[in-house]
């Protein structure tokens, strides 16, 4: 092959390539101005690794605490590496993972996904696993959650799972092209408006409450591999009204956290001790927690996580301090928009 | 392993490197090793099959051959000494032993072949006669999995026996060399049915890397892949809407008629193009199976243009043997002593065809809806035929004999027609298949083709823009065909040119393509039969 | 050459066919007088005429079709 013949083919390939290249950053959803809860995970690879204590798990972690509270009311620096309907195996993955960047003292797992043995929606797998960085655990964890007629080439080339999103292009595809915007405080979702809950239904009755194999494997392999790192495993509940919360669950959690020794705090008890009212700390009528629910939920956990845990106050830590003000700057500075958006006054 | 899956395009990338880095004289052996690889991914035991007609069909043509060559040999050394009637009675001692060999290994092989794929059929209508009679416990219906692609290599093979006992073709000495022959994986699914002859001189011979014979190849199989993926997949959906509802009926059946007509030329057109490209890029070529066939004038035009191989088989073996057969040869002399010429001459004809057309009809499918589709097909050829004079005097008459607008009539008409006979394909039943013919002419609802109701169908109107594009494009491409190879056309412009277009048809694959989450990975329609 | 008059006698009686050299060609013989030919020429003679050797060449007069049978006969 002669000179010529190299650099036009070359250059053939490189065009290619890089419209390829173009094309799947245009198509992928970016997860900025809806549906926020997809950007999550990939926002943790951004930060500092030096976290105290590392959320896992669904919404019920990354709308129930919030962080900035944890650090100026008790100097514990944390981070929520939580998505939308994390299942268990990918909460697993999710430690993991971070444990490839850091070693936190405590990591909060919200035991709610326990009730999912395997992925029910491809939609969520996507969400959570297409922000992790490649590596031997993301293609664990992909090969755990994908469901029947998902294909790992899907993950490793996106545009071929969202081929079809050029006819539902927005301008935030091009906007945010390459740079996006952090759209979490520390993987915390804020929402400032108010939904109070009224008439949260019952439970319907369930054929079978026992948690599935798999999901119990996943639990014991995430306490295995906290306890080989010398990480303080911790199961939470947050106080969310509904899904209901089955009794029957419950007393499987309790009876794991007994048999293997770990602490498990269901703060749904703990609704008037964290000072929880309803009618002003959620939402969307229970489901989730908005911002004022959030910050009493941290303010009680950090309680434990301080008082209990012994977990140090690194307040006055200059690269801390630094760091917080700035993401305090940003909380606030999203608070007041909010408010705006919900047309909330002061 | 669907053409359509990321698996196989990863497979056939190794095959292909593979092919032109290891030297020669492996490349026919890789090939076999990739075909039972391929046929093993979907499934296991199916190999058995396929390795029991292999190995039956191989030793009866080898033995045939054997035989072919003592006689030729005895001949020659003694056919100075024999009469002619001493000739002929050697001859045909010797045929005998050959005609043995030979029905022995086609019954074995149709016998496989009836039962995987007619068992249930049989039961079915023996139940259907017991029931009748008034008994009320039927046979049970087997559980047997159809092997991928039966019909298709079991024909290619008889196809080489009969060969092979006519003479025609040497018997392939070599087991592997058949069972390649047998198996060939771009093939095998669903055709074309080849030919021995034509197709081992270039299915064993060694092949140098050739960039222009690969890069056409591979053209070709992005353009199969265009055809599948961006419009038969994507009208699949319509069509399975509107077939799928027995309430859809009249201006709905005309529609899904249409569909259905575009969706199966472009599934298996494209199909057969990621086939033929395949073996191309393999420096193999294989037999063609479609000759734009949405521009037949007549429906005799039309079966020499469409499945071309599997019609040329069912003339080749069915047709033309049964009309030159003894029993015919009589049954024609009678029927001209008595009738006359007129009705002697039609009688291997009509006889012979309608052998030809229930054969064609039942390979396609075990069901009573598929014989009659066959049979329709027969009914109209035998008809087009008696009034072909008719139709010439008519064009005469009205001075249209060299009118395009006539061309254009008789096309259009052709392509509804066929669309007709084809509801049988749609239809599990001939009774609804029946009513849903009689309700394009009762049902008075062609409204829904303007008010909105085709956007019910499970296709966008963005569906639709991308669906009529496409079509225009493949109609583009067939009228540039008229004048020879397309890509031989394509390959004197400008590279950027060149990149542009083929790159821009790998793009539209890739976008408008009807894969991944959302779209059910269909299989290629003629993988059923 | 006598049995293939006489067959292609019983097809077209009122053909010369030993005066004609356009046979296919002229339309005197169509398709399915072909089709019934090889039947008898199989049946008669032994052999059988594939669907290569259906070409106008081989039908267009007797002494060519007497040519091809031969050629048919020879080789086994």
């Amino acid at each position: 092959m002669n000179y010529n013949k190299i650099i036009k083919y070359g250059l053939t390939a490189v065009i290619s390539l890089a419209i390829l290249f173009f094309l799947q950053r245009l198509l992928v959803p970016k997860y900025v101005d809806d549906i926020v809860e997809g950007a999550f995970v990939a926002e943790y690879y951004e930060e500092v690794k030096d976290h105290d204590v590392i959320f896992v798990g669904d919404c019920e972690v990354y709308e129930t605490y919030s962080p900035l509270v944890l650090w100026e009311e008790y100097g514990i620096n944390s981070y929520i590496r939580g998505s939308a309907q994390q299942y268990i195996f990918q909460s697993y993955y999710l430690v993991e993972d971070t444990l490839r960047y850091e070693t936190p003292d405590v990591v909060v797992f919200n035991i709610q996904s326990l009730q999912y043995d395997e992925a029910q929606s491809e939609a969520y797998n996507r969400m959570t696993l297409e922000g992790m960085k490649w590596s031997k655990t993301k293609v664990d964890a992909i090969n755990a959650s994908m469901k029947e007629g998902e294909q790992f080439l899907d993950y490793v080339f996106p545009i071929l799972r969202y081929h079809t999103r050029w006819s539902a292009l927005t301008d935030a595809d091009f906007q945010y092209l390459f740079d996006k915007k952090k759209v979490s405080h520390n993987g915390y979702y804020m929402r400032v408006d108010v939904k109070p809950a009224e008439n949260v239904p019952e439970g319907r009755p369930l054929g079978n409450y026992a948690f599935g194999e798999n999901a119990w494997k996943y639990l014991d392999m995430m306490r295995e591999l906290c306890e080989e790192k010398g990480v303080t495993l911790l199961l939470v509940k947050a106080p969310s009204l509904y899904p209901y919360w089955y009794p029957e669950y419950e007393e499987q959690v309790e009876a794991y956290a007994k048999e293997h020794g770990l602490r498990y705090i269901n703060l749904l008890e703990d609704a008037d001790a964290i000072g929880l009212d309803y009618s002003v700390d959620t939402y969307d009528a229970g489901l989730h927690m908005n911002l004022s629910g959030a910050e009493k939920c941290a303010r009680f956990l950090g309680h434990v996580l301080s008082v209990e845990y012994g977990l140090e106050d690194r307040r006055g830590e200059s690269a801390l301090d630094a760091s917080w003000q700035m993401k305090k700057e940003a909380y606030e500075a999203e608070i007041a928009a909010q408010k705006i958006k919900y047309g909330i006054e002061e | 392993m669907l053409f359509t899956s990321y698996l196989f395009l990863g497979f056939l990338a190794l095959v292909l490197i593979l092919y032109y880095v290891l030297p020669k004289r492996a490349q026919w052996p890789l090939l076999l090793i990739a075909s039972y690889v391929f046929y093993f991914a979907a499934g296991a035991h199916f190999l058995l099959y396929m390795f029991s007609t292999t190995v039956t069909i191989w030793g009866a043509a080898v033995l045939i051959d054997k035989n072919h060559a003592a006689q030729k040999a005895y001949l020659k050394e003694h056919k100075e000494g024999m009469d002619r009637e001493a000739l002929k009675a050697y001859r045909s001692s010797q045929k005998k032993i050959r005609f043995r060999y030979f029905l022995a290994a086609l019954l074995v092989n149709l016998l496989v072949l009836a039962v995987v794929k007619y068992a249930n059929f049989f039961i079915d209508n023996v139940n259907g006669v017991l029931k009748a009679f008034g008994s009320g416990e039927g046979l049970s219906f087997v559980n047997i999995a159809l092997p991928m692609g039966i019909s298709f290599y079991t024909f290619q093979a008889i196809g080489y026996l009969v060969d092979v006992y006519r003479g025609n073709t040497p018997a392939e000495k070599s087991l592997p060399r058949f069972a390649l022959f047998v198996s060939f994986f771009p093939q095998v699914v669903q055709g074309p049915i080849n030919r021995f002859g034509e197709m081992a001189p270039t299915l064993y011979a060694p092949h140098g890397f050739d960039g222009r014979q690969v890069s056409f190849g591979l053209q070709r199989v992005l353009w199969g892949y265009f055809k599948k993926m961006v419009i038969a997949d994507r009208i699949l959906v319509a069509v399975t809407a509107i077939f799928g509802d027995p309430s859809h009926q009249g201006a709905y059946v005309f529609v899904g008629m249409i569909f259905y007509r575009l969706q199966l030329y472009a599934d298996f057109s494209g199909g057969i193009d990621i086939t033929i490209g395949i073996a191309e890029a393999l420096g193999i070529s294989l037999r063609e199976n479609f000759n734009r066939p949405y521009f037949s004038k007549s429906l005799p035009e039309y079966w020499r243009r469409w499945h071309m191989s599997m019609n040329a088989w069912f003339r080749d073996y069915i047709f033309y043997p049964l009309s030159t057969s003894p029993a015919l040869v009589a049954l024609t002399k009678a029927v001209r002593k008595r009738f006359g010429a007129g009705a002697g001459k039609r009688v291997p004809l009509y006889i012979s065809s309608f052998a030809a057309w229930a054969a064609t009809g039942i390979w396609h499918g075990a069901s009573w809806n598929f014989v009659v589709w066959g049979l329709t097909n027969w009914f109209i050829l035998m008809l087009s035929e008696e009034l072909t004079p008719l139709y010439a005097r008519f064009r005469k008459m009205t001075h249209t004999e060299h009118k395009r607008s006539y061309d254009v009539f008789q096309i259009g008409r052709t392509f509804l027609l066929i669309g007709c006979v084809n509801l049988f394909d749609c239809h599990a039943t001939l009774g609804s298949t029946f009513r849903s013919f009689a309700s394009m002419f009762t049902m008075n609802n062609y409204h829904i083709i303007g008010d909105g109701s085709l956007l019910q169908l499970g296709l966008s109107g963005l569906d639709y823009v991308i669906l009529a594009g496409a079509w225009l494009l493949v109609l583009a491409v067939s009228l540039v065909q008229r004048k020879g190879s397309v890509r031989a056309q394509i390959e004197p412009l400008p590279y950027a040119v060149k990149y542009v277009m083929f790159f821009g048809l790998f793009l539209i694959v890739l976008l408008m393509g009807a894969y991944g989450v959302g779209y059910d990975q269909s299989q290629f329609i003629y993988n059923r039969f | 050459m006598k049995e293939l008059l006489e067959i292609l006698e019983e097809l077209h009686p009122e053909v010369a066919f030993e005066e004609e050299t356009a046979l296919v060609d002229d339309g005197i013989l169509d398709s399915l007088d072909i089709v019934s030919l090889i039947g008898e020429i199989k049946r008669v003679f032994d052999v059988t005429v594939t669907a290569g050797d259906i070409i106008p060449e081989n039908f267009n007069t007797v002494q060519a079709m007497m040519d091809l049978i031969t050629r048919l006969e020879d080789e086994d």
